[in-house]
């Protein structure tokens, strides 16, 4: 199956060829201003504007509003059901993945393009789409939402493709003829994989799962029909976040909102890392 | 491949002229922006409809927003363009008065600026299994209350006063009103930030009752939602606002005048507000527990005036972020926002 | 190459299917079905209703800019990173890679603050020259640039990496000046790139919905996308319509999605 992967989630670095760098001509130099400053219109004045209104009123109303009781169960509950959602997919992601690259059967090819719904999919959609089968007159009698369990199903719902397109490309590289020369040497299956096969999965499972992490935190759409929103039990940061938008406490908003940059910003900085890794490694 | 290449080209270009009037003035009809809190959509259909039958309504177009009545008057506030308000309450307008976008002899007239009313019902499951009758049956232990968030929602100032009100109106002493609505909101289980959504929130299977504006009981039926409601013995008179902004279209004006006529008053008493002036024929009103007498009389209905003073007083002594009794309480019991 | 034991591979199987079977396919499978229960009636009575058409239509006009934007904002974005050095070059690349992290509620909040029209940093100078950018389509615009901005880039890097620039250097050296080269030589190498990206950020902007209700004002039948009327028909009891729009979304996606996955071969032979 040839680059099945229909998202470039991950990509990881690829042989390089010989290529120059050159500087900057003035035709070059006038298209990076104007991409510069749209990029700062954007993106970057925005992101800055927030952080000043966090910080606008100081510390003490900083760390006041992020130890609110409903705000830090918010929090509680986004980061840990992101990370139980993180550590499922994982073990799944790298299953399908498997699945994908090492197996043959009819139907793979749709099974390949099932996988990447959840990336294309409105995330409004998504929710309404989770309802038919786990909502009211479930035909599972899965009745899961308004209730605890339905945060953890939206997010594994939307994070489904990153841990299986971070992993299959690598798996398809992978190196045939080390693994015949294990197995020619005695070695058992299992220790193929254990030692030979996880290694080399590592960075790329651990890119996909710091996507998914992030992507699981930042979520919204789905949630905003299936969950309730109840707080305490619940209502993720994101919804917490848009309640103090619509309440006119934008100071607030602006405070949990850092929190979330924050941890998008660790996550893309562990990315880099570990691609970097990778690249060093060959 | 030239031919396909062409034609999408053709397709994006025919779209992104169009792409600029999202917003644009379309020059030829008169646009009226209409800001309202979020029961209010499907009851304006017929109105605005109606309103275009008339004379003065000829050739005009709507553009509507609903959400929660708070932040609706926030967003105007904040720059939302509205001709024309109809929020839940007063003080959302007074806001906007505060703020030079509303005009302040805006309730001068007849109704004195009110053009829809309700009163404070009780919503439940179907045949009532926890036999909830009365204000005293919400603060039962284990009896789940839903009533919308008094940060955002308009409804839920009007749920807590009435709450409020079955103390005080009936001889209790604020100090036994505190210890009630301090019960009240120990029994809530989520604070949705709108009318609507806490009828959402309910109807997709939380809680045993709902606390909301006979209309949006009656509305929900209407469109099939399963649940009875009830109008308790004592409650609050619901009364909304309507104000035409400063710097409306004129043609608002004559808006509002025409939805203080029986016409429109039985549109939307069609949708289970009760009337605000005299002369309204009812129509049969399909979704109230009788569809042929839909607005019974409560044993006793109390008024934000006769009790409270007003909406200017009430809204500072109840609800104002630092002094208010309310968002005391709310720290009280931990339900916050 | 390992092969497993033909239980283990069957348990695989087991697995990996059960697992997207019930959280994707079924559910997908049932919108489907609530959408034509009633044949094609409910789904016609959805995409004549006024507003919904204003709504599908706002959110194609949307899509439209943000995706012309980006990709002409990626192309050269990678085209810069790529092939010269300048200052500042590794800290926008890792820049650019923000977006895709970033809760669309923030998106929306930062928005918000900058170009509000009567608090924001810039809003009230734009909005004195008669520019509403907040609660008008200008922000609806941004909100979906910037969610979608790195996905044209992601894929436009890796290619223009790998080919390397001995074609445009031969070109140089045959005589051919620097917008020659770009456009015959350089933007036709990419062209695969730049539909996958193409692809894949509109699919990106058609389902945007947190960002844009913060923004937009949420006017009906004025500045409410797709999205934002399907969380609306929800709302008001008209399920049977949300599930209608929320068939026509989905079948966009996943059209989206199949384009790319039958192209992609195609690109070993070109």
């Amino acid at each position: 199956m040839s680059q099945g992967a229909t998202l470039a989630a991950a990509r990881p670095a690829l042989r390089r060829r010989a290529g120059s760098r050159t500087n900057l001509t003035s035709g070059s130099s006038l298209g990076l201003g104007i991409a510069v400053t749209w990029f700062s219109l954007l993106v970057l004045i925005p992101l800055a504007a927030l952080v000043a209104t966090a910080a606008g009123g100081g510390w003490d109303e900083y760390i006041k509003t992020l130890t609110n009781e409903q705000t830090l169960a918010a929090l509680k509950l986004t980061v840990g059901q992101s990370f139980v959602v993180t550590a499922i997919n994982v073990v799944i992601g790298t299953t399908i993945a498997w699945v994908l690259v090492r197996d043959q059967f009819f139907g793979k090819r749709i099974l390949d393009v099932i996988i990447d719904i959840p990336f294309a999919l409105p995330t409004i959609v998504a929710g309404l789409v989770l309802l038919t089968l786990y909502g009211k007159g479930s035909p599972l009698g899965l009745e899961w939402a308004n209730t605890e369990l339905s945060v953890p199903l939206a997010l594994a719902f939307v994070t489904l493709p990153f841990v299986v397109r971070t992993v299959q490309p690598v798996l398809e590289e992978l190196d045939a003829d080390v693994e015949e020369a294990a197995a020619s040497l005695g070695a058992g299956r299992v220790t193929i994989f254990r030692r030979l096969i996880l290694p080399s999965l590592a960075p790329a499972i651990a890119a996909g799962a710091a996507l998914s992490f992030a992507r699981a935190i930042a979520e919204y759409g789905s949630l905003v029909l299936l969950s309730g929103n109840l707080p305490f039990h619940t209502e993720v940061v994101s919804v917490r976040v848009l309640s103090f938008i619509e309440g006119g406490n934008t100071a607030a908003a602006a405070s949990v909102a850092t929190v979330m940059l924050a941890v998008a910003l660790i996550v893309i900085v562990a990315l880099d890392l570990v691609q970097g890794w990778v690249a060093r490694r060959g | 491949m030239k031919k396909i290449k062409a034609a999408v080209v053709g397709l994006a270009g025919v779209l992104a002229l169009t792409a600029c009037s999202a917003s644009g003035s379309s020059g030829s009809a008169d646009q009226l922006s209409v800001v309202g809190f979020s029961v209010l959509e499907a009851a304006n259909e017929p109105v605005f409809a109606d309103f275009k039958a008339t004379d003065a309504g000829k050739g005009v177009d709507f553009q509507t927003s609903y959400g929660a009545s708070g932040d609706q008057s926030r967003a105007v506030e904040g720059g939302l363009k509205a001709d024309y308000v109809h929020f839940s309450l007063e003080p959302d307008i007074q806001r906007l008065v505060d703020d030079n976008l509303v005009a302040p002899d805006w309730n001068t007239g007849p109704t004195k600026g009110i053009v829809t009313s309700s009163v404070v019902v009780f919503v439940v499951r179907p045949g009532n299994p926890k036999h909830i009758e009365g204000w005293d049956d919400l603060i039962k232990p284990g009896v789940q209350i839903i009533t919308p968030n008094p940060a955002s929602s308009g409804s839920a100032k009007w749920n807590i006063l009435a709450a409020w009100a079955h103390i005080t109106g009936n001889g209790g002493t604020e100090a036994q009103a505190k210890e009630f609505v301090k019960k009240f909101l120990g029994n809530t289980i989520a604070l949705p930030s709108s009318a609507r959504e806490a009828t959402t929130a309910f109807s997709g299977g939380n809680g045993d009752v709902l606390i909301s504006y006979e209309n949006e009981a009656i509305v929900a039926r209407q469109k099939g939602e399963d649940f009875d409601y009830l109008v308790p013995d004592d409650t609050l008179k619901i009364e909304n606002p309507g104000a035409v902004t400063i710097d409306a279209n004129p043609k608002a004006k004559d808006f509002l005048d025409f939805l203080l006529t029986p016409a429109a008053q039985e549109d939307y008493a069609a949708f289970g507000f009760r009337p605000v002036i005299d002369g309204v024929t009812l129509p049969q009103v399909e979704g109230a527990n009788d569809p042929a007498n839909p607005f019974p009389v409560p044993a006793k209905l109390f008024t934000i005036a006769d009790l409270f003073g007003g909406w200017s007083v009430a809204n500072d002594k109840f609800f104002d972020d630092e002094t208010g009794i309310i968002p005391a309480l709310q720290a009280e019991t931990g339900k916050t926002e | 190459m390992v092969k497993v034991s033909t239980p283990v591979r069957w348990l695989l199987r087991l697995v990996a299917l059960g697992y997207v079977f019930l959280l994707v396919a079924w559910p997908v499978a049932l919108i489907v079905q609530h959408t034509f229960a009633n044949g094609f009636a409910t789904l016609s009575e959805t995409l004549s209703d006024p507003h919904v058409q204003h709504a599908l239509l706002l959110t194609a006009q949307v899509a439209f800019w943000a995706v012309l934007i980006n990709t002409v904002f990626g192309v050269t974005i990678s085209l810069l990173l790529v092939r010269y050095r300048f200052p500042g070059k590794k800290v926008l690349s890792a820049l650019i890679d923000v977006p895709l992290s970033v809760s669309p509620v923030v998106v929306g909040l930062s928005l918000l603050l900058v170009y509000n029209g009567r608090t924001g940093w810039f809003g009230p100078t734009l909005e004195a020259h008669g520019l509403q950018v907040i609660f008008n389509s200008p922000a609806m615009i941004m909100a979906t640039c910037f969610v979608a901005l790195p996905l044209v880039i992601r894929e436009v890097v890796p290619v223009l990496t790998e080919i390397g620039d001995d074609q445009e250097q031969a070109a140089r050296s045959l005589g051919a000046n620097a917008r020659q080269t770009l456009w015959r030589i350089t933007l036709p190498s990419i062209k695969w790139a730049v539909i996958y990206g193409v692809v894949l950020s509109l699919a990106r902007s058609v389902g945007e919905f947190g960002a844009v209700k913060i923004v937009s004002g949420n006017f009906t039948g004025q500045t409410q996308t797709a999205t934002l009327m399907v969380e609306a028909q929800y709302q008001n009891f008209e399920h049977d319509q949300a599930y209608a729009t929320s068939f026509i979304l989905a079948a966009v996606s996943v059209i989206c999605i199949v384009v790319v996955s039958l192209l992609r071969p195609k690109e070993q032979h070109s």
